[in-house]
């Protein structure tokens, strides 16, 4: 079921310290998809989600309309919008077993749509064998991991079959490897049940491997929301650019096509002024002698050579934070990277996003690499 | 007994990380002791001089015992309506944001306070035929002053912060999002509340209305004032002790005594055993 939204603004408190939490957004979920709300802490994701389940209300001025497919929901109460919610701290009914815990919703259907007590087992273990804690059924919450205490409150939201399935941080609290191993079964859950699912995270990485689109949030706007491969790759503003990754900063004065910051220069094809310039590590090749258009001197602080890439950390009189490069193996074994070493920085390409216009300027610099 | 009868040897135990073990449980029980054991053991030194017949006798007496029915019935409906009014005031206080709220907490705690015959002059000049609640009450047939229906006000005066304090904690442990959870899957706010949220909060509001409840057996100065002291109608057993102490008769004030102890003891012991099973199930300390 899509999942449409208009204008959905938000405001706390009255008064002098009344402070908007969201500015009018308007979104729209296709029938099935996955989406990624992510956002640096305080960016309003976790109060849009909590609006679309109806646990809180968007400022009624300004036409706010909420709609599952054709229905309108905005003003229909959380326990008759047909969501599951998955809270961040699981929220299990502690006093209760793992399979009352899944079997709570159909347990309180008036009388009349209520499954049988067969069919409600039936149900639960089903349920419970998707989540594989089917021998965990007559276990309490606090008996259980942290992870499988948020396997059973998933399995508690889809008892009822929602058509929208709404997760607030869900794998926040656990630890780094039970966050991917829930992460890929939570994927293979979506695509074989198809229902319409919007999480929150704010870490960058989970956003952009689950979702089919993720919506940046910051300062209660949507910055920008496409394919995580657009996003990453032609991010619409800075602040996308800077909160997807590392990014290394070159400010420095234009003049005839040359960017000039201490003893550092690059050839750029810009109008005269001050800039700044934004680079991925990865953009970054390092080499033993500068070349025509760049010449940007660098001392190396740390290497740190695990995973597929080497990090090394770089240093110079004429930056103001250290940079840092990601180099291949056979690069950094070529170069002999020690600590100390001096080299130069080349840059393959980099970004530049001027205040006024929020479209992004990008620039190869194939010549160059 | 032979010295290796004993399975584990006094004094060789472990060494603790926590300093101090020896030195605070040997104050603490000393302090028992002194405070809570020694006149305990008093009350049944009296008792000794009594034969199992007379102390039969004492305690079976006709008025005594309507003693008993008076105060435990006024107890159990007193204790009934604080458990429900100090659950909603925990729930008030713990749940909503108003101005005042620092000051209704506070006033919780005034019955404590406040000396228990001062809360048993007001309410009964308050509740007499000519008081200010009396004379509107009147009319309407009620009488509260000199009856059973004034010893349970008198009583949930006393008791009520025994409920609001207990739920209280308990209450901001359980997170709003339980509540929520419960809302999401479709419960309505009754369901909700009867399936989610009391549930959690049982075992505390059993143990605050016992508490209610046994502290209620006990009180003596808010009632005296207040509940007209007719022989079998509203005599509550704290005033059949106090009348044999007036006429210098230990024995049989001890004999009473004892009654009310025992009963006293046997509810604190039930309620303490039953929450601990609860409570073990929640940390999920069951296999």
């Amino acid at each position: 079921m899509s999942i449409r939204l208009h204008n959905i603004g938000k405001h706390f408190g009255s008064g002098r310290q009344r402070t908007q939490a969201l500015e009018p957004v308007n979104l729209d979920i296709h029938d099935g998809e996955l989406v990624g709300l992510l956002g640096p802490s305080g960016s309003g994701k976790t109060t849009l989600l909590r609006i679309i389940a109806g646990l809180e209300h968007a400022d009624p001025d300004g036409g706010a309309r909420i709609l599952f497919g054709e229905r309108d929901v905005t003003n229909v109460h959380v326990r008759d919008r047909r969501i599951g919610f998955v809270f961040q701290h699981y929220a299990l009914f502690r006093h209760m077993t793992v399979f009352d815990n899944v079997a709570f919703g159909l347990t309180v259907m008036p009388r009349r749509n209520r499954p049988t007590s067969g069919e409600i087992r039936a149900r639960v273990h089903r349920l419970l064998e998707m989540v594989q804690l089917e021998q965990l059924a007559h276990r309490y919450p606090a008996q259980l991991s942290g992870g499988q205490q948020q396997r059973v409150s998933l399995a508690r939201a889809l008892a009822l079959r929602p058509d929208v399935l709404l997760l607030d941080e869900p794998f926040g609290a656990l630890d780094a490897k039970v966050r991917q191993d829930l992460r890929r079964w939570l994927r293979h859950l979506h695509d074989e049940l198809g229902f319409t699912s919007l999480f929150v995270t704010h870490d960058q990485e989970e956003a952009l491997e689950l979702s089919d689109r993720v919506a940046v949030m910051s300062n209660g706007r949507i910055e920008q929301i496409d394919t995580p491969d657009a996003v990453y790759r032609s991010p619409a503003n800075r602040f996308v650019f800077e909160f997807l990754g590392d990014v290394n900063h070159l400010e420095g004065e234009v003049r005839d096509g040359t960017l000039t910051c201490g003893e550092a220069r690059l050839s750029v094809e810009l109008p005269d002024g001050s800039e700044e310039l934004l680079l991925r590590p990865h953009e970054l090749r390092l080499a033993s002698a500068p070349t025509p258009e760049a010449h940007l001197p660098v001392t190396v602080t740390a290497t740190s050579p695990v995973g597929a890439e080497v990090r090394v950390e770089l240093a110079a009189d004429w930056l103001g934070e250290p940079w840092l490069a990601t180099v291949r193996h056979a690069d950094y074994e070529r170069l002999g990277l020690t600590r100390g070493q001096r080299l130069f920085a080349i840059p393959r390409r980099w970004h530049r996003f001027p205040d006024a216009s929020p479209a992004p300027a990008l620039s190869p610099l194939a010549r160059a690499a | 007994m032979s010295t290796r009868a004993l399975p584990f040897a006094i004094g060789r135990t472990p060494k603790r990380v926590l300093p101090g073990f020896g030195l605070s449980l040997g104050i603490s029980l000393t302090f028992v002791s002194l405070v809570l054991l020694l006149p305990m053991t008093g009350l049944f030194g009296q008792l000794a001089g009594l034969s199992l017949a007379e102390y039969w006798a004492i305690i079976s007496d006709g008025r005594v015992v309507a003693s008993y029915t008076v105060t435990i019935g006024a107890a159990a409906v007193a204790a009934l309506v604080n458990a429900a009014f100090g659950l909603l005031l925990a729930w008030v206080l713990v749940r909503y944001e108003f101005p005042g709220k620092r000051l209704l907490d506070a006033l919780m705690d005034l019955p404590f306070a406040l000396p228990t015959a001062v809360a048993g002059i007001t309410l009964a000049t308050l509740y007499a035929s000519n008081g200010w609640m009396g004379r509107l009450l009147e009319p309407l047939g009620l009488e509260v002053a000199y009856t059973w229906v004034g010893i349970a006000l008198a009583m949930a005066f006393t008791s009520i912060p025994f409920v609001v304090r207990t739920v209280q904690p308990v209450l901001e442990d359980l997170p709003a999002e339980v509540d929520e959870a419960a809302l999401t899957l479709g419960a309505s706010d009754a369901t909700a509340f009867r399936r989610v949220i009391l549930p959690h909060l049982w075992p505390a509001l059993v143990t605050g209305t016992g508490l209610a409840f046994v502290r209620s057996l006990g009180e003596f100065g808010a009632i005296i004032f207040i509940a007209g002291n007719m022989p079998y109608e509203t005599e509550i057993t704290a005033l059949m002790i106090f009348v044999r102490l007036q006429e210098y008769d230990y024995a049989g004030a001890s004999a009473i005594a004892s009654v009310v102890l025992f009963v006293s003891l046997a509810l604190l012991l039930a309620i303490n055993v039953w929450q601990g099973r609860f409570i073990k199930r929640l940390h999920g300390g069951r296999g």
